[in-house]
């Protein structure tokens, strides 16, 4: 008697696997071959912000601490839950404060908030963090020197970042906070009105630097934090410092590889 | 621990703990060691949170991430330490560093390095997730220009600066000095340029680049921002770890100028009119800081670093780091001679 015909059996991951849209989507499957492995990093967008292949000392978590990269994964994670919050949040007096008491009462499974907040005082830890790592390995030296200089230009955008993001909700802690920092702009040497050397900037006894004019006044956009201040923060927030981070984080990533990668002993 | 507590103790223990820890890195960096000392701290926190007050200012939600960062920040220290430790051995027996011996072999970074990345970022994605759940964010009062908190506070990265203010004025302490640790960090690279020491974790080839960044950033910023934060309560007076944050605790104002100390004190003759005699042995004294220490010590201790880095890059190191000693000098001489100012000229808001 002849054998029944085999029907062959639908393999459902084949399948898909093989399909057109699949296929269109990722060039590779997981295979284990160097030269698959290899082409896995280069044809991959984000993979590709890392070379083929790094020195064995410098992959290991025991030597970077992972700092860096765990840093750039804060701020992409603040991005995305920033930009959630923009949709609820109106950066003026009448509105900040309770849009944000919205957020914490009627919005559901909210958490967003709260995941901004800590991360962001978790990436300022990531980043101090980073710098330490580098300073005990000795990673800025020679051909390094520049590339550390950006990542201090780096760390105090971070700062301010947080600093500027501090004052949008808008309530005691926030406003007073940013009062007390901002004071600081007022003794400015020659720019802030209660400066040394700013009475003497004057034509005659008009003085040129006053509360009105100082470097003071153009932080916060009048002479206390007001709704001025509120939206200049909001807009340095969102916008401003955080378009120049990504462009020094481009060169501070790019700058690594240029730099002969991971460091490692001579 | 509330009458010992205060900021001379805090502060000489604290320089008396970094000696001990770079002068005898090879004990300290013992796992027994490190140990005790998390041991100590868990315990001083375990015991501190019985205390209601502790406990209220150690989980206000914006205080979390500073005791989290210390238990990281001395988890990671000690980890370098004793990384760089091994290493400072391998090198005396004559054996290549942890480092070199890999540093020749390559690996893909798929999947090798991605796969770390991945778990991290998992790792931190599942731990700011309960965070989030567990800890709510802080929302006060709606803002209100007319009434005034107390103490006001500046968010906690800064406290360290803010702590600076009770020795120094705002020119000094909110501007010129963090302009002068940003300017510091980033001219880092340009005064230890030995490529020799680059890349691996060491501590006897660079005993006195990590001792200076290590006094930075434990002393001069990690500890003003647990005294800024921690032990600073209304009108910016210093309370204990234990001391209930009392408004209307009463501390006597007793700080002269050295202008006072010398004319009315020293000399028993009133204050003199102008200001530039007035000033001039505080004025003279600042400069006599600035410029004979860089001059002998070319001469005797920095001979090597003089001849090494040359004299622009000797005198920026040199200026870098008086003006980093200033901020310890002056806090000793607030605790020991009450000084406020050592040049006072209000008429330009001038003070030092």
């Amino acid at each position: 008697m002849p054998e029944p015909e085999k029907k062959p059996r639908l393999d459902l991951g084949k399948f898909i696997t093989e399909s057109q849209l699949y296929k269109s989507m990722f060039r590779h499957g997981y295979s284990t071959s160097d030269r698959d492995r290899a082409l896995s990093v280069m044809t991959n967008v984000f993979f590709h912000l890392h070379p083929v292949k790094v020195r064995k000392s410098g992959a290991r978590f025991g030597f970077t601490w992972c700092a860096g990269g765990l840093s750039f994964f804060v701020f992409l994670t603040l991005v995305v839950s920033g930009i959630l919050l923009m949709f609820y949040y109106r950066p003026t007096v009448e509105y900040a404060y309770n849009d944000i008491v919205a957020l914490r009462e009627h919005v559901p499974f909210g958490i967003m908030r709260e995941l901004h907040r800590w991360g962001a005082h978790a990436m300022i830890i990531t980043v101090w963090l980073h710098m330490f790592r580098v300073f005990m390995t000795g990673s800025y030296k020679p051909p390094r020197e520049f590339n550390w200089v950006i990542g201090v230009i780096l760390l105090v955008l971070t700062m301010l970042l947080s600093f500027t993001g501090y004052l949008l909700p808008w309530d005691q802690l926030a406003m007073w906070a940013i009062t007390v920092g901002s004071n600081m702009a007022r003794a400015t040497p020659f720019l802030g009105h209660e400066g040394p050397g700013a009475a003497l900037l004057s034509i005659g006894d008009i003085p040129l630097v006053h509360s009105g004019s100082d470097v003071r006044f153009a932080l916060l956009g009048g002479r206390f934090v007001g709704a001025g201040a509120l939206l200049r923060f909001y807009i340095l927030h969102c916008v401003a410092i955080p378009t120049a981070a990504v462009v020094l984080m481009s060169v501070h990533f790019w700058r690594i590889r240029k730099d002969g990668g991971i460091s490692g002993p001579l | 621990m509330n009458s010992v507590s205060s900021p001379v103790t805090i502060f000489t223990g604290a320089i008396a703990v970094y000696f001990l820890f770079i002068t005898f890195p090879r004990q300290l960096t013992s796992p027994r060691a490190a140990l005790a000392i998390l041991g100590l701290g868990l315990a001083f926190f375990g015991i501190g949170l019985t205390d209601g007050h502790f406990r209220k200012i150690v989980t206000t939600p914006d205080n979390v991430p500073i005791v989290g960062m210390l238990f990281v920040f001395g988890y990671f220290t000690w980890f370098a330490m004793r990384k760089a430790v091994a290493n400072d051995i391998r090198m005396e027996k004559g054996e290549p560093t942890v480092e070199k011996l890999e540093t020749d072999e390559k690996v893909l970074v798929f999947p090798y390095l991605i796969f770390i990345e991945f778990v991290i970022a998992l790792v931190y994605a599942v731990g700011l997730v309960l965070w989030s759940i567990f800890l709510k964010a802080p929302l006060e009062e709606p803002a209100n220009p007319t009434v005034s908190p107390n103490p006001s506070k500046a968010p906690w990265y800064f406290l360290g600066l803010q702590e600076m203010l009770v020795y120094f004025d705002p020119w000094i302490a909110g501007v010129l000095l963090p302009t002068l640790i940003i300017l510091g960090l980033c001219a880092i690279p340009y005064l230890d340029r030995d490529p020799s020491t680059s890349g691996f974790y060491s501590f006897k080839g660079r005993k006195a680049v990590i001792s200076v960044y290590l006094f930075g950033f434990w002393i001069l910023w990690i500890l003003l921002i647990i005294v800024g934060t921690f032990l600073r309560g209304p009108n910016w007076n210093f309370f204990g770890p234990f001391e209930v944050w009392d408004v209307h605790k009463v501390v006597p104002l007793v700080n002269v100028n050295l202008s006072d100390l010398i004319f009315i004190k020293g000399l028993s003759r009133g204050l003199p009119k102008q200001w530039f005699i007035r000033e001039a042995p505080g004025i003279l004294l600042v400069l006599f800081y600035l410029a004979v220490p860089p001059a002998i010590l070319a001469k005797t201790v920095f001979k090597e670093a003089y001849k090494k880095l040359g004299a622009a890059r000797y005198g920026f190191l040199v200026m870098l780091l008086l003006l980093m000693c200033a901020l310890p000098i002056k806090m000793y001489l607030r605790w020991a001679f009450n000084l406020k100012y050592l040049v006072a000229i209000p008429e330009f808001f001038f003070n030092i």
